[in-house]
């Protein structure tokens, strides 16, 4: 029996930005700059609605079979194979989708907050070259994450994966004529490469040990391996499979590449670095929690890496001055709260975070793209100041943003960041600790922002001062309904109504947990992070309201420990110098190798032997060949001299020969006749 | 009688010298004459043994001859005339164009 239509046609949500991407790649240039925003942007609303659709038509199920499998057509066919784990597996590929409640999630993320920035795209991008360009990948992003998101395999979900990072090259190195945009692609590809081959590595152990790559069937795998929680396999199927996810999320080791993605245009930053792309990690290990239950030490590991990168990059985000990079700092560090979540166990509420991540930090993002555009391109926030008179807009959704993701009640942040540290105090308390202070420095470190560009005394540029301007509404508009997102999108997850949507997927743990924490001790914790909060924006008030001048002063008196911060550790220095130069010099090595000896000795080697082999048969040709024929032929004309001088040509020499022979002749006979 | 031995010494006699005066002159028109000498020297031996046999054919032979000799004096000159045409020349050792 066929399925209702939106679900029926779930392929298409991904189609429908395709089929612009294709559109722009074959006939963008000669478009007008109206209909490649009406075709792109087109694109992404009707997939929203169709993805609206296929929402509605799911939640009409009742709670327990939220689950619907479209498959298009087999794309690796299956082989049958025996597992090391005994298992009989068969290795399929389909091209297939899957929705259910934590797909709904994300596509609804995913199309609503895209289609966002999109609209805002049309204002931002307006005076821009490359329109068309810029629009097709934009689709082409759009397609892949889709893919990603409603893939039914973890190939699939791998092929939008690597789709996503091409497509964050793309747009990174947007204005590629800059050298500093190029080399960011180029770094933001070639990191997350790294984690793409952890990633593989950890597909094919599954598919090795499991025997299949759905998930709809991994979880009855598991059952049928009778693996024990903790086996060896598992975790180190696991590990690879986070090792993925560090790439893509920007999580310690291989965050390197987020800062310098800024080098990107500001909407690319919104979607693909703070709304979208990087909660791919996020979303592939939420979608894998039946893997990662089972392996104990993986989740320590995600847990302590998503802890440890969320202080790490909040105390890098304290000192920048660039406004772009503030919020990257910013993003990886929410990130690293997200992977905490699922550390814990508590994977609902790392994708509750990544909801509500999505909706402040594409408007924070927005609205700093806002306040570049009236800044005539200025984003350092040592030339900014007293802005919120002349660009009230974006100065307003920009205040609910921050407050937002300092984690003020009743907005979303506080929610979602909340149930985070609650469940975390419940497994460990130096993990909350840890978290408890990165939402103080979050606080402070995004007030600094709003200060330093928002309020204070204007130290703004007389050039950029003339062209201070709002935004047009095509920009604003969305700015405005993130920002209500941003209010309400929180109140989803009031009496765990969010984690009962996501039960079917992620249920089995939470159970456990759930009730375990006393509403003292819930309400305890709340106020805990309410207040560090409040002291974090206190101290950004005293330190760039009150007293300008005491950043500085603190700067100065600890000089060392201040510009280790600023140049961020020096990991990209490191990095530089133990991996990159190694590898160029490693190619540099291989290069010479081929010029020289490949090159060399075989290729231009060969070619001297084939020569020098020519010029001997030359010579023999020469002297040996034609020398014989010469030869005998000079033998004749030797041969021929006594002959020649035979003929003289005189008569009277002829006949003396004649006459001397007759003579003999004569005597010849008369000696013979004789006797 | 005269003995026979005495034509014969007189044939051989006038023979070799046709034969030298062949051989050493320069002049081609002393040559065909050296060779009429040589022809008639062979006349005188063949007449010689006709006599010494009585047999006719030696006579007769060299009635042969004489007739011959006469039509080769012709041609011989009719050759020399022609080259003296081409050449301006009757010495033999300057008729060397078959030489190599």
């Amino acid at each position: 029996m066929s399925a209702p239509y939106f679900l029926e046609h779930i392929w298409l949500i991904p189609l429908f930005p395709l089929a612009g991407a294709a559109l722009m790649l074959f006939f963008g240039r000669r478009l007008p700059k109206p209909a490649i925003s009406t075709i792109c942007v087109g694109s992404v609303l009707v997939s929203f609605i169709y993805a609206l659709g296929a929402a509605v038509t799911l939640c009409s199920w009742p709670a327990e079979s939220r689950s619907f499998e479209k498959i298009l057509f087999q794309w690796i066919p299956a082989g049958a194979y025996h597992t090391s784990a005994g298992l009989l597996g068969h290795f399929t590929a389909d091209w297939g989708f899957l929705l259910d409640p934590l797909s709904v999630v994300m596509v609804l993320i995913v199309t609503g907050v895209g289609l966002l920035i999109h609209i805002y795209s049309v204002g931002y991008m307006a005076h821009e070259g490359g329109y068309y360009r810029f629009f097709g990948y934009m689709n082409l992003f759009m397609f892949s994450m889709l893919m990603l998101v409603l893939a039914n395999n973890l190939l699939l979900l791998f092929v939008g994966w690597e789709g996503v990072g091409t497509c964050s090259y793309l747009l990174i190195g947007f204005y590629f004529h800059r050298k500093s945009a190029s080399d960011a692609g180029k770094k933001a590809f070639i990191v997350n490469r790294i984690g793409d081959a952890g990633f593989l590595l950890g597909i094919f152990l599954i598919s090795a040990t499991l025997g299949t790559i759905r998930f709809t069937e991994i979880p009855a795998a598991l059952l049928a391996g009778h693996f024990a929680i903790g086996a060896g396999v598992l975790t180190a199927a696991t590990l690879l499979l986070f090792v993925g996810a560090t790439g893509k999320s920007a999580q310690i080791p291989l965050y390197v590449w987020l800062p310098d993605a800024m080098e990107g245009p500001t909407p690319v930053s919104a979607l693909i670095h703070a709304a979208t792309m990087v909660t791919a990690g996020v979303y592939m290990v939420v979608r894998n929690n039946g893997l990662f239950r089972m392996a104990p030490f993986t989740m320590e590991v995600v847990a302590v890496i998503g802890a440890a990168t969320a202080l790490y990059a909040a105390t890098m985000g304290l000192v920048q001055n660039d406004i772009k990079k503030v919020l990257a700092y910013s993003t990886i560090s929410q990130l690293g709260y997200m992977f905490l979540a699922c550390g814990v166990g508590a994977f609902a509420a790392g994708i509750f975070h990544v909801m509500t991540h999505a909706f402040f930090k594409a408007l924070l993002f927005l609205g700093a793209g806002s306040v570049i555009h009236a800044m005539s391109g200025e984003q350092d926030m040592r030339k900014m100041g007293a802005l919120f008179r002349k660009i009230p807009v974006t100065y307003r959704t920009m205040l609910v943003a921050t407050l937002a993701i300092a984690g003020m009640p009743p907005l979303a942040g506080f929610f979602s960041k909340d149930e985070i540290l609650g469940r975390t105090f419940g497994v460990n308390h130096l993990l909350w600790f840890v978290g408890w202070i990165t939402a103080g420095l979050t606080a402070f470190y995004m007030f600094r922002l709003l200060f330093l560009t928002f309020h204070g005394h204007s130290r703004v540029s007389h050039e950029a001062e003339h062209h201070l301007h709002e935004s047009p509404s095509t920009m604003t508009v969305p700015l405005m309904i993130l920002a209500l997102l941003s209010i309400v999108g929180g109140w989803v997850g009031i009496g765990g109504r969010f984690e009962k949507f996501l039960d079917p997927v992620v249920g089995r743990g939470a159970a456990v947990t759930e009730g375990a924490m006393a509403p003292t001790t819930e309400y305890t914790l709340m106020l805990a992070s309410v207040i560090v909060g409040l002291a974090g924006i206190a101290v950004a008030w005293q330190m760039y309201i009150r007293n300008t001048a005491l950043p500085g002063r603190i700067a100065a008196s600890c000089g060392a420990l201040y510009r280790l911060v600023y140049n961020k550790y020096y990991v990209d220095e490191i990095y530089d110098a133990v991996f990159v130069n190694r590898t160029k010099d490693l190619a540099n090595t291989l290069w010479a190798f081929d010029a020289g000896v490949i090159d060399g000795a075989g290729v231009n080697g060969v070619g001297f032997l084939t020569r020098l082999i020519a010029r001997i048969s030359m010579w023999g040709d020469t002297w040996i060949v034609d020398g014989s024929v010469r030869v005998s032929s000079r033998l004749v004309w030797v041969l021929s001299f006594p002959v020649r001088l035979l003929q003289t040509g005189l008569l009277q020499s002829y006949l003396l020969v004649m006459v001397v022979g007759i003579l003999g002749l004569f005597g010849y006979y008369i000696f013979l006749f004789r006797h | 009688m005269i003995p026979t031995t005495h034509y014969l010494y007189l044939s051989l006699a006038l023979f070799t010298i046709g034969i030298v005066g062949v051989l050493t002159r320069r002049n081609v028109i002393v040559m065909l004459m050296s060779i009429e000498l040589i022809l008639n020297a062979v006349n005188i031996n063949l007449v010689a043994f006709s006599r010494a046999y009585g047999a006719v054919a030696g006579q007769v032979f060299a009635i042969f001859i004489i007739t011959d000799a006469a039509a080769e004096a012709a041609v011989g000159l009719g050759i020399i005339l022609a080259f003296f045409r081409n050449r301006e020349t009757v010495l033999a050792d300057e008729m060397d164009l078959l030489k190599w």
